[in-house]
């Protein structure tokens, strides 16, 4: 108590010093509370945005499916499992079957995917409903990120060729009947969807697919003959290590302040011990252990980072909690890097973020008080009583 | 320890390393202090005033020979055990009178009764006590910065007094005091002195400290070389 209450009145009165140096400590505080609760908030986002427009609880690969491999797409189809045939009908699972095919926008050609979705599915977002299954021209809906890359509107006509399952080429027209905005560029760059039932009768697959989306996830790594389970673990260790890549670099810009402020503190710590040697001598003269004296510079010190903790708070608490409302706009094409990105990035500081991060910068504090402060323990009270010490 | 003696010091020798060889500060020193004195060590500078008052104030230790200050031996001396012991029975007045300048007079002349975790209510009233011996009770609230050279080494007399200590050693403590606020000072410390029966040695070379001293011991070269009692 008497360590704390010295520390306190002893950087009151140190006056203009200790509000720069909190000041900056409560910079490194907050930045890294928003750095990180940004990161955390793409992270939170990008899961939430995936699941709702792709991998919904998680999906039943074909064991020839590979996502990264566009040549195992030949071979990646196979009835839906009759396991799980009974969720299919009641729309708890939804069968997609996807293949390569080449789309010739405006005369040009381009690598594409066509995936086959059932057009009464509600467990994704992809507007399914706007595809016509029983019309006469084959109806098809594209993300906002491939129109733009095709040149496409809504109405538009666009060839496209597949290969059956025969091998056999084979080519039409889509109609493109809507044009949808999703933060998920795996659901839009490249793809072209169809109704489920009339890519199967074009490539011959009748009642088969690639991949099955579930509504309730049977654990990691579970199987059916034929197919394999991947949860959300599986599905999103690409998307958490971009965003740990991601962390790492921002980290780089907080560490520098926390540096500045820790750097702050040490040399007024230094600067201190030397200013002060006649009161650390008075300490001692007054009964004091060299290392109580050690303890009353190292709390002082460390005292900066509660002091920070107050002052972030009073700024900072309105600033990110304002960040939270209206969120941070990206940067244009942001999400054609691949990762799901909205329009305006919501951070997230977590309890265990803002806990964390005063913890982290509290023994950062207290460690570079202590360093100098060491100092005191080899000092001779009588040379520090009369400030003889150089 | 001696009969009626509170420190006992025998065949005492004090040296410091200096550039390759040894200065010699304190060369065979015996002296016994009783209960109630109010003694000086005096000489000029450097006959080892200060080293000798260090010494027995448990801030530095013999090189050779044995100490008893107040019942602990200097065999007996660890950085807790002289800790302890200046913490409860020794009280220091500073040439530089040494206040916190943070701190306001109050809190000072507080400051070992929170050492000695003495509760609240207590520690006002034996603050407000000693600030009262020394006549300062109106700059409770004032800080050091604000306070004369004569009313800081009041607070700091209140500062050694406001524990009722067995021993204080005052270390020229009218070095930077003109002489109406030393003979002021000096005449707060007597009264106290006779009032609390409080032991002090003056560590001084100052002709006014001398005046007031009923014991003076006067060193050259770190030896003792007359020891006198004073009538008044």
């Amino acid at each position: 108590m008497i360590a704390l209450k010295l520390a306190y009145k002893n950087l009151v009165g140190a006056g203009l010093r200790t509000l720069l140096i909190v000041f900056v400590l409560s910079l490194a505080y907050v930045l890294i509370i928003y750095m990180n609760g940004l990161y955390q908030g793409w992270d939170r986002q990008a899961r939430i945005e995936t699941i709702a427009w792709e991998v919904a609880e998680g999906q039943y690969w074909q064991t020839e499916y590979d996502p990264y491999d566009a040549m195992t797409l030949t071979d990646a189809h196979a009835p839906v499992p009759a396991e799980l045939e009974a969720s299919v009908s009641e729309g708890k699972a939804v069968p997609i079957l996807i293949t390569q095919a080449t789309i010739y926008p405006e005369g040009r050609m381009m690598g594409a995917l066509l995936k086959g979705i059932d057009t009464r599915q509600k467990l994704l977002s992809i507007p399914t409903d706007l595809l016509d299954p029983d019309s006469d021209e084959i109806t098809a809906i594209v993300g906002t990120r491939l129109a733009k890359a095709a040149g496409l509107e809504i109405g538009d006509k666009l060839l496209i060729r597949w290969r059956d399952v025969n091998g056999t080429f084979d080519a039409t027209d889509l109609k493109i009947a809507e044009i949808f905005k999703t933060a998920v560029p795996a659901v839009d760059q490249g793809q072209v969807w169809i109704p489920l039932s009339t890519l199967q009768e074009i490539t011959g697959m009748s009642g088969e697919a690639s991949l099955v989306v579930v509504d309730k996830s049977p654990g990691e790594g579970t199987s059916i003959s034929g197919w394999e389970f991947k949860g959300h673990d599986f599905l999103f260790k690409a998307l958490e290590e971009m965003i740990k890549s991601k962390t790492v670099g921002g980290s780089v810009f907080y560490l520098i302040i926390l540096a500045l402020a820790l750097l702050a503190i040490f040399d007024t710590q230094v600067l201190s011990i030397f200013r002060r040697q006649r009161e650390i001598g008075t300490y001692i003269a007054m009964g004091m252990t060299r290392k109580q004296v050690v303890g009353i510079f190292t709390v002082e010190g460390g005292m900066h980072a509660i002091l920070a903790v107050v002052l972030g708070a009073l700024y900072g608490f309105p600033l990110l909690l304002w960040t939270t409302k209206t969120g941070i706009k990206m940067p244009e094409g942001t999400d054609d890097f691949g990762m799901a990105a909205a329009e305006h990035m919501y951070p997230y500081y977590s309890l265990a973020l803002i806990i964390g991060t005063i913890i982290l910068v509290m023994i950062a504090t207290t460690i570079v008080s202590y360093m100098p402060s060491r100092k005191i323990s080899k000092m001779n009270p009588n040379d520090a009583i009369r400030g003889k010490i150089i | 320890m001696k009969n009626g003696s509170i420190i006992t010091i025998e065949s005492l020798i004090k040296s410091f390393p200096i550039g390759g060889g040894e200065f010699t500060a304190l060369n065979g020193i015996n002296l016994t202090f009783a209960k109630g004195e109010f003694s000086g060590i005096v000489g000029p500078s450097g006959s080892g005033k200060t080293t000798l008052l260090n010494i027995l104030g448990s801030l530095d230790s013999p090189t050779k020979g044995h100490t008893n200050v107040l019942g602990t031996a200097s065999d007996q001396m660890n950085p807790r055990v002289s800790a302890m012991l200046r913490k409860k029975h020794i009280g220091f007045i500073f040439q530089t009178y040494n206040l916190m300048p943070v701190y306001t007079v109050f809190e000072n002349v507080e400051f070992p009764l929170l050492l000695l975790k003495t509760p609240a209510a207590e520690r006002k009233k034996a603050v407000l006590e000693a600030l009262e011996w020394v006549g300062i009770s109106d700059k409770v609230k004032s800080k050091p910065p604000q306070l004369s050279g004569g009313e800081s080494q009041r607070v700091a007399i209140a500062r050694a007094m406001v524990k009722k200590p067995d021993l204080v050693l005052a270390d020229e403590p009218t070095a930077n005091l003109d002489a109406e606020n030393s003979h002021h000072i000096l005449q707060t410390m007597e009264n106290l002195n006779k009032e609390l029966q409080t032991t002090f040695v003056f560590a001084t070379h100052d002709e006014k400290v001398i005046g007031y001293l009923r014991r003076i011991i006067t060193l050259e070269d770190g030896k003792v070389v007359s020891d006198k009692n004073i009538k008044k």
